[in-house]
């Protein structure tokens, strides 16, 4: 058997290992043997890659490989669980980069090159420049380096659709004839970087969601493009199995927020808060954490809503302590899950899985609305956007058709929250002025810890 | 040429709709693992940072730029895969008490 056949076997084989791997991931049963598999078919294909007969040194893929592992290693170890939305939109981030550095090195090594691959080549670079500053760019606005409202600038749409067009134009120019084009490759490059950084600054932090799945699409369609650059299978299948993957999850994200694709992206949603909305009256009902303490020691089923001011707080451990004293004390306790809470899908769960909450007392928004009117306390952590029954009764509202969690429909429902402040979409939210809603202001952490200090006195 | 371009697109057009069988099966739960996993196979251009890092010796420029590849290529492979595990670790279910 050649050399070459042996590689490509191999490859087979890595491609078998990552479809089982994301197969695996459809069970919490199975997802971390599948994500070893997945890993290990990564091993399998990196080292076989070390045979390929066009390598004659191996000096700097062993200084690359060891300075990335080292990094690598370390900030998944040490980041915390909190922060880990920027670290996915990170590493996305880096994904991109490495598949415009690969197209760029091809490129530069053999100018010479016919249409077909230079128009790979482009594909590679333009996707790769914008998942990597789009994605740097999310991560500032996650981890609050840069401001997560949306950053909107007058004529932003022009700027935008003169760099696409430009890019095109240029790359076509470029394809024709690669190897005189130097220049316009570079100019290339430059306006992928600017068109990541523009796409991403109109969006504002709870549309995050969105950009980061699709950002994680887009990483795996530049490692595509880089597959078809050096025309090797294995990119293409890994890099179109992670581009779907990423499409699923912004279709889910879009359609958890009842908004299309192009909303999300270019409208610049949440930039102007405190709009004047009709139909909110009434008064807020305070209440004191000692009398929600009795109330919680009588309850019988108490779901709570977290959202990402959860995370904010990091209240997620004395939650999980005040989940084990209710149930010490008879009471049943789920967390319902909206799609889009927290910053990036799946967030909520990560945070309290880290917490040490089982996952089966997770459930989805679709399967506990239909229980909802049989639960005595619904407890509401940093959410407010997705538990806003405007959503569902206020046609005028700009949130209106979203599905929701209807928390308004549990016989008593606590709202834990700093102030009455709007949430991310500047909407007033009707659900604190309704006749079975209290408030109990103040941080969401302190709150509970006080609910927990209730029960552990009494 | 052109037959290439086919036969990578029939593997390009074939794996795209696997990935959305495979991804559409797994629940909300687990989503954040996913992505980061997904993000992780996205590293596969490690593979072709290699090649470019390893060839032309003599091509200084081609060289750098397919090392700095292989770095931010394997961080991807490296951070994705291990915070995933990480994440993972911590899913459990009722009773049978988590790891940390």
């Amino acid at each position: 058997m050649s050399l070459n056949a042996l590689i490509n076997f191999a490859y087979i084989a890595a491609a078998i290992m990552f479809i089982f791997g994301l197969k695996m991931l459809s069970s919490p049963a199975t997802a971390r043997k599948g994500n070893l598999i997945s890993a290990f078919g990564m091993f399998l294909a990196v080292i076989i890659t070390l045979l390929d007969k066009s390598i004659i040194s191996y000096e700097f893929i062993a200084i690359g490989i060891a300075a990335g592992s080292v990094i690598g290693f370390f900030a998944a170890r040490l980041v915390a669980m909190t922060r880990m939305p920027e670290m996915v939109a990170l590493f996305n981030g880096f994904g991109g980069i490495a598949s415009l550095l690969v197209g760029w090195a091809v490129y530069h090594f053999t100018p010479e090159i016919p249409p077909f691959t230079a128009v790979t080549i482009f594909l590679s670079v333009i996707i790769g420049g914008i998942t990597f500053t789009g994605s740097v760019v999310a991560f500032g606005k996650l981890s609050e380096y840069i401001s997560g409202k949306p950053i909107l600038f007058a004529g932003q749409h022009i700027v935008n659709a003169v760099l696409v067009i430009g890019s095109l134009v240029l790359g076509a120019l470029y394809c024709l004839n690669p190897a005189g084009n130097y220049l316009i490759f570079s100019i290339i490059i430059v306006m992928s970087l600017i068109l990541g950084i523009l796409a991403v600054i109109p969006i504002g932090g709870a549309d995050m969601p969105v950009v980061i799945s699709l950002l994680n699409s887009y990483s795996g369609l530049a490692a595509c493009a880089a597959g078809f650059v050096i025309q090797n299978n294995i990119l293409i299948v890994a890099g179109a199995l992670v581009g779907a993957s990423g499409i699923i999850l912004t279709q889910i994200m879009c359609k958890a927020m009842n908004r299309s694709l192009a909303n999300v992206l270019f409208s610049g949603f949440g930039a102007t808060s405190s709009k004047k909305q009709e139909g909110v009256q009434g008064e807020a009902k305070p209440l004191k954490v000692d009398d929600a303490y009795l109330i919680l020691e009588a309850a019988q089923s108490v779901v709570v809503v977290p959202g990402y001011g959860l995370a904010v707080a990091q209240a997620q451990h004395a939650l999980r302590e005040l989940d084990e004293l209710l149930e010490a004390n008879g009471c049943e306790v789920r967390y319902a899950i909206h799609p889009v809470a927290g910053r990036m899908p799946g967030h909520m769960n990560v945070l309290l899985a880290e917490a040490n909450v089982p996952y089966d007392k997770l459930i989805d928004m679709d399967n506990i609305n239909p229980t909802m009117n049989t639960v005595d306390v619904c407890l509401v952590v940093g959410a407010n956007d997705v538990v806003n029954p405007a959503a569902r009764e206020d046609e005028s509202s700009p949130i209106y058709g979203m599905p929701i969690i209807n928390v308004d429909h549990a016989k008593l429902v606590f709202v834990l929250k700093r102030s009455m402040a709007t949430g991310f979409a500047g909407v007033q939210n009707p659900l604190f002025f309704k006749e079975n809603t209290r408030m109990i202001f103040g941080d969401a952490k302190e709150t509970i810890t006080g609910l927990v200090a209730g029960f552990k006195n009494n | 040429m052109e037959t290439i371009a086919i036969y990578l697109g029939f593997i390009l057009l074939l794996s795209i709709f696997l990935g959305f069988e495979l991804i559409s099966k797994v629940p909300s739960k687990l989503h954040t693992p996913l992505m980061s996993g997904a993000n992780a196979i996205s590293g596969i251009t490690l593979v072709g940072a290699i090649i470019s890092a390893g060839t032309g010796t003599d091509n200084r420029i081609s060289v750098l730029l397919g090392t700095l590849a292989v770095t931010f290529a394997t961080i991807n492979v490296v951070g994705g895969y291990f915070v995933t595990d990480r994440m993972l670790a911590m899913f459990h279910k009722k009773e049978t008490g988590g790891k940390k």
